[in-house]
Formats: structure tokens, sequence, C-alpha cells
């Protein structure tokens, strides 16, 4: 049997003196997803940032292919894309301008032609040359979420990406998760409403409060 | 090449940022206010003020290119950028790189230009202006390196703009000794080329390890 792609072994992390989660195994495969549950508090983020490489554990370690990702930081991140909960876009600058930098800092060739096209798939076709101070909190998610469709990646980690966001947008979005799994990408994410995925591909529900 | 082209990626974006917020700007206009002050502080003696101006205009400098400091990494760090940038499959040393060199095209650069003019302030000849010019066009990028190293240290901790001042100060010591020396033993005939030495010596030496210790406070802050 092919070893998953995404593999924690005995993760633990302690934030203080408290321990939020530990002897935590995950595996994901490709065309699964992760859905992470639990409290304000319940350690949702931290697991985030240890899986993208942000946060080292206390304790276990993360392997992607096999290896463990500190190892392979470039390769790992060419893989990876990490949504946190941050604004993420400089106030200063517009939707087109935000992305752009964003993609060609990852090394990607991007031109106003695509940009303009994830834009506009995320609604935001008339906002693309407004500065993002002026978007309100569900504009400038979208406009975030909008990397997903210029950064091609295997595995995303978002954390609550249905913040702020409206009802039509909350399902723009699911649909692009599912497209993203029906491709046999992965997806690990948090969120306080539960997703609705599908039936097709196959998830798991961690719940992290129970560890405490 | 892949690797050059993140490097410009992110000195374009923070000149762009600074375009738009124009603020940054005032570090310049800080440079021009305390070197204008002096002579009006200590009064029209030109041999006076002839002896002070190496040692003046370079802790102007010094204090100037500290203003830009705080907002180096700390703006990315507050809107989430930053992590963006640590994620990034290109190695996070060319990043920032990319941004040092923003920063000391926004805070170093202009002070290099307007030496000749707050010179004249202090009466200064002009073949001393010249070296003051080159001393200031070697020693301002050694100070933004120097300077990125506190900056990173210091992110996310409180009131990290006095840390940053108090931690990076003291390194610039070197820098300071051999830049207003470099003037100094100019004027005084006996000739700057070892001032200059060191000065560019200490220059290769922070252009290649500061990125790399900087890519390294920055992961820690991060955490």
């Amino acid at each position: 049997m092919q070893t998953p792609a995404l593999v924690s072994r005995n993760l633990s992390c302690i934030r203080g003196k408290q321990t939020l989660f530990q002897g935590l195994d995950l595996q994901l495969d490709s065309g699964q997803w992760l859905y992470l549950q639990g409290e304000n508090g319940a350690g949702k983020t931290s697991l985030l940032r240890i899986l993208a490489g942000l946060t080292l554990p206390a304790d276990g370690d993360v392997l992607w292919q096999g290896s463990p990702i500190s190892k392979q930081r470039g390769q790992y991140h060419q893989d990876l894309l990490y949504i946190g909960h941050h604004a993420g876009l400089k106030e200063d600058l517009t939707l087109t301008e935000n992305l752009q930098a964003l993609c060609r800092m990852d090394g990607l060739r991007v031109n106003d032609v695509d940009i303009r096209e994830a834009l506009t798939h995320m609604g935001l076709a008339k906002r693309q040359h407004l500065p993002a101070r002026v978007l309100s909190a569900g504009q400038k998610r979208r406009g975030l979420l909008a990397r997903t469709l210029l950064r091609p990646a295997k595995l995303w980690i978002l954390d609550e990406p249905f913040n702020a966001l409206d009802v039509n947008a909350i399902a723009d979005v699911q649909n692009l998760l599912k497209a993203h799994l029906a491709k046999g990408g992965m997806l690990v994410l948090t969120s306080h409403q539960t997703p609705y995925l599908g039936t097709d591909a196959h998830g798991f529900v961690l719940n992290l409060s129970g560890s405490r | 090449m892949p690797v050059l082209s993140a490097y410009f990626a992110a000195l374009h974006r923070d000149l762009l940022l600074v375009m738009r917020r124009k603020t940054e700007v005032l570090t310049v206009l800080f440079f021009v206010i305390v070197t204008t002050l002096l002579p009006l502080g200590i009064g029209p003696e030109p041999d006076l003020l002839r002896k002070i101006a190496p040692g003046a205009m370079w802790i102007a400098a010094l204090l100037a290119t500290l203003l830009g400091l705080q907002r180096l990494f700390a703006a990315d760090y507050a809107d989430g950028t930053l992590e963006q940038m640590v994620l990034s499959p290109k190695p996070l040393t060319i990043l920032v790189a990319g941004k040092i060199t923003a920063h000391w095209l926004v805070c170093g650069l202009p002070l290099v230009l307007l030496a000749p003019v707050i010179g004249l302030q202090f009466d200064l000849s002009s073949d001393a202006i010249g070296i003051l010019m080159l001393t200031l066009l070697i020693g301002t990028p050694l100070l933004s390196l120097l300077g990125a190293i506190g900056a990173a240290l210091t992110l996310g901790a409180r009131g990290s703009a006095l840390l940053v001042s108090l931690l990076v100060l003291p390194l610039y010591i070197p820098t300071l000794i051999f830049g207003a020396g470099a003037v100094e033993s100019y004027i005084a005939g006996l000739g700057a080329m070892g001032h200059f030495s060191l000065l560019g010596a200490l220059l290769i030496l922070a252009a290649a390890f500061a990125p790399w210790a900087t890519t390294a406070a920055l992961r820690i802050s991060l955490e």
C-alpha cells in the first residue's frame, strides 16, 4: 500500500502550561479532507500552523510524501496553500496588486487576465482596482480565497475560510473545495459551521475539545 | 531566474507600498531637520561646524534609518502577509533581501543624495563632501542590513520600537566610527583608504550573513 501523502505522528502542542493536544496521529490521502472542530482555544489554529510548518510541535513530526516537512521546506511549500485567519492583504494595495505580489513572491508568473478571471469567479470583478482598505471583511476574505484559483497546490490548509462570508459566497467556496477534492487535492480546514463537501470525497472530523 | 524574480517581487511590492503610503518619506525629512537644527543650535562658527559635520551627519543618518526599521517587518506581521512569505516555496532569505533593499532605497539612498546640500550648511569643502557621500553610500546599506536583524528579533515584542533602538544602535558603532572617521581623517590630510576598506569589508560580511540571520530571527518570532 502506498503511504498517505500527509501524515502526522504523535503530535503534541503545549501553550504555556496547558497541553492543547498530545499523541495526535493523522493521515490524509489525495481526495480526502479533514475538518477540525473545537471550541475557541481548543488548539485548532495551533494544529493548522504545525501542519503548515509555521510552528514546531512540542513533540512528534509531520511527514509529507514520506519525509519530514522540515527537511524539504521548499518542496512542501510548493504543494501547500495555507490561508490563515488574518486578512493577509495589504490595505494600501488593490486586490489585483495584492494577488500579483503574493503570486510573484511564490515564484509564479501570473498576468492580469488570470487575476481578473479569478476575482470575477469570486464575484469581485467590480472591486479589483479598489484598495483593500475600503473593502468589507467578506470581500477581503473572498479576495484572498481567489489565491486558490491562481496557485496550483495539492494540499490546502484553510483557517476559518467561511468567516464573514454571506450565504452565496459560502456556497461558492464549498463548490471550490469540492472541485479541489474531485481533482485529487487534499484539504484541512477549521470552521464554526459544518462544511458540506458532498459525499464523493472521503472526509474526517476531528474534535479537539475532547482532548482537553 | 526564478530566485531573482522572487527578490524583485518583494522589492517591487515594498516600494509600491511606500509610494501609496508616503509617510516613509518623512524619514528623509527627519534627517534634513536634525542636521539643520545642529548648525542653528551651535551657532555660526565655521571651524567648529566643519569639525563636527561628519559625526553629526552620521548620527543623524543612524537615527533616520532606525525610524524606518520599526516598520520593516511589523506591518507585514500584523496583517499576516509575513506568514505568507514564510510559506512561499521560494527561500525566505531572498524575500528578506528584497525587503532590506527596499528599506535602503527608501531610507538610505536619499540620505546619500542629500548629503551635498546638508554638507554646505556645515561649510564642508567639495572634496570632503565627496568623501562623505561615498562613506554614506557604503555605510547606509550596512545600517539597513544590521537593522533588519534587530527588527526581526524584536518582532511581536511589546515596546518593540524602543527595543530595536537599544539592540541595534550598539551594532552601529563600528559603522559610525569608520564612516565619520573617513571624512575626519581625509580633512586632516591622512587619506581615507583604510576606513573605506574596513567599511567595505563590513558591508560584504553583512550582505553575506545578515539576510540569513534575519530569516532565522523571523522564523523564531513567528512561532
